[in-house]
């Protein structure tokens, strides 16, 4: 049969439009079939269940600094001694401008996530901050940016004090 | 007995035509150098990237607990083990000093224009490819730099808009590099190869048919050409000979010449190397993405710059062939490129502090700037190397393009 004969007396508008639906939905039950595969990319429920962690900082003497891991994350936590909150205070940071009373819940305790805001690297204490190894980002003693490449300040975060020495992590 | 067998097969399947038309008939510029070799040697590391890489699979464990020590039972117990990861390891170093070494020659002698831009631009995908797969199979091993290295790249997706963060935690399934992002690089890098090699055969075959360019830069005639093998086929033999000699000497020699110190410290998620770098054959981009003071600029910066060659076709706007050979100007753009990728690499391996972050971004500059000038310096050229008189053959065929282009317009 030829063409012209298949196509005689038929509705091609019709047929172009069944066309297109029968594309339109065939593409849609590609994505769809797609997405299981895409989302069990995403973090398991096991990585996720390791959401908070409780710390004991009761070790930390005033002036030292512990990592803790969280999330597989390491946390810094400082123990500022008088000199070094005031110093803090008295600053507003670099180029990420943020008060230091906003990233503290206790002047004498910073609490932040340990890794540069830069490309993930874990910054090394300095007496007045933390340097990154990485690509040389500085920050203070409140954990922000003062020069390199990183954007942000260190994150906070989410915290709240379960007990004088105890800290929950992954909960604010 | 086998002109049976032969005949049994041609009848069910076009063997002979096949390797007659590919092969013992295909017709190859006599002129080609030892330059037109580096091809044939990709495509050999290649097949030694995937053999080494099936037998290191029998001993590797992908499990962040276990990859490191996995490796050192491959290197200490496995009969041979050192032996087929040293190849494989080298065999990367190897693959890309092959691959950057036929990217120059094409850059070189213009073997990007028309016709062979879909040429160009598969062995570009290539390229892409190949880097995915090397960065991948570096985590592997589990050590430190391999841990730092996919933290670092794996952050860049930070850069993209709105959806970053969702973006890295996806790739690395976590909130860090850990033992998701180990499998899944494992699975990705046992995938990639097989789509190296489907996209190698895409390659070769837009490669027969727009044939070989040559040094002269002309078109030869049929009586130039001369059978691939087995001419080609013994001139490449040769050439894989040196580079045996050249690969093997490290093998055996000096196989940790491109192992990183610090990767034989296993990963640690809470302590960053004092110094990272990645391997030699990223350096020059690594150099890019640090020259701009900004996350995001860096990371577009650094993509153009793996990107722009696939521009080529297009930013050279001069008509006469043969790329560098007869176009002075070009050629000492393409030099000062090379060296320029030099400097890149250097400052890219040490730390960015006083000059050398100065020496960075004046390099990062150069590098954009040779392709960004190269449309207005190649027209300008061209009318200068016109004037000043050509070889007859190469100028008859670029009047004939100019020629051409002019009557389209």
């Amino acid at each position: 049969m030829s063409e012209e004969t298949m196509n005689e007396g038929a509705d091609l508008s019709r047929r172009e439009f069944l066309g297109t639906v029968t594309a339109g939905v065939a593409a849609a039950g590609v994505a769809a079939a797609c997405v299981p595969f895409v989302s069990s990319m995403n973090p398991s429920s096991d990585v996720l269940a390791k959401a908070t962690a409780e710390i004991d900082i009761s070790g930390i003497a005033p002036g030292e600094e512990k990592t803790f891991p969280w999330q597989g994350k390491p946390v810094f936590v400082v123990h500022r001694t008088p000199e070094e909150i005031k110093a803090m205070e008295s600053s507003n940071g670099g180029k990420d401008p943020e008060a230091d009373a906003k990233r503290v819940q206790k002047p004498e305790w910073l609490v932040v996530i340990g890794i540069c805001t830069h490309l993930g690297c874990v910054p090394n204490k300095t007496s007045s901050g933390w340097l990154c190894p990485c690509h040389g980002s500085v920050y203070d003693n409140s954990g922000r940016i003062i020069s390199g490449p990183a954007p942000k300040n260190l994150h906070i975060p989410p915290y709240h004090f379960v007990a004088e020495n105890k800290i929950l992590i992954g909960k604010a | 007995m086998m002109s049976k067998i032969i005949a049994w097969v041609d009848q069910r399947f076009p063997l002979t035509s096949f390797v007659k038309h590919e092969l013992t008939e295909y017709p190859t510029p006599r002129n080609l150098s030892y330059w037109w070799g580096f091809g044939f040697l990709a495509g050999f590391v290649l097949v030694i990237q995937i053999v080494t890489g099936i037998f290191l699979a029998m001993h590797y464990k992908p499990d962040s607990k276990l990859a490191f020590d996995s490796i050192q039972h491959i290197m200490r117990e496995v009969n041979y083990g050192w032996l087929i990861r040293y190849l494989h390891s080298t065999g990367a170093s190897a693959f890309f000093a092959v691959i950057y070494t036929h990217m120059a020659r094409t850059l070189y002698y213009g073997s990007y224009r028309r016709p062979r831009e879909l040429l160009w631009w598969t062995g570009q995908g290539l390229l892409l490819l190949m880097m995915a797969t090397a960065f991948m199979g570096y985590l592997l091993p589990w050590g430190q730099m391999s841990y730092w290295g996919a933290q670092v790249i794996t952050s860049l997706f930070k850069a993209t808009p709105v959806y970053g963060e969702q973006i890295v935690t996806w790739l690395r399934g976590g909130f860090t590099v850990d033992d998701p992002t180990l499998t899944r690089f494992f699975s990705l890098h046992y995938l990639f190869p097989f789509l190296i090699f489907g996209a190698v055969i895409v390659h070769l075959v837009a490669l027969h048919t727009v044939r070989s360019s040559n040094p002269s830069g002309i078109n030869l005639a049929d009586k130039d050409n001369i059978p691939f093998h087995p001419y080609f086929t013994v001139k490449d033999l040769f050439g894989l000979g040196i580079f045996m000699i050249i690969y093997m000497l490290i093998v055996f020699f000096k196989p940790d010449f491109f192992i990183e110190a610090a990767n034989n410290i296993p990963a640690n998620p809470m302590q960053t190397p004092a110094h990272i770098v990645p391997e030699w054959y990223f350096l020059p981009f690594y150099a890019i993405l640090r020259s701009v003071p900004d996350l995001a600029g860096g990371v577009v910066a650094m993509a153009i710059s793996v990107l722009i060659f696939a521009a080529m076709p297009y930013l050279d706007r001069s008509r006469i062939t043969g790329g560098a050979r007869y176009r002075p100007v070009y050629r000492a753009m393409f030099y000062i490129f090379v060296i320029n990728i030099f400097v890149l690499g250097y400052v890219g391996a040490h730390p960015p502090t006083g000059t050398l972050k100065t020496v960075g971004e004046i390099s990062t500059m150069i590098y954009f700037m040779t392709f960004l000038l190269l449309p207005f310096i190649s027209r300008w050229e061209e009318k200068f190397v016109l004037a000043k008189g050509l070889p007859p053959a190469v100028e008859e065929m670029a009047r004939k393009e100019i020629a051409e282009a002019e009557g389209n317009v």
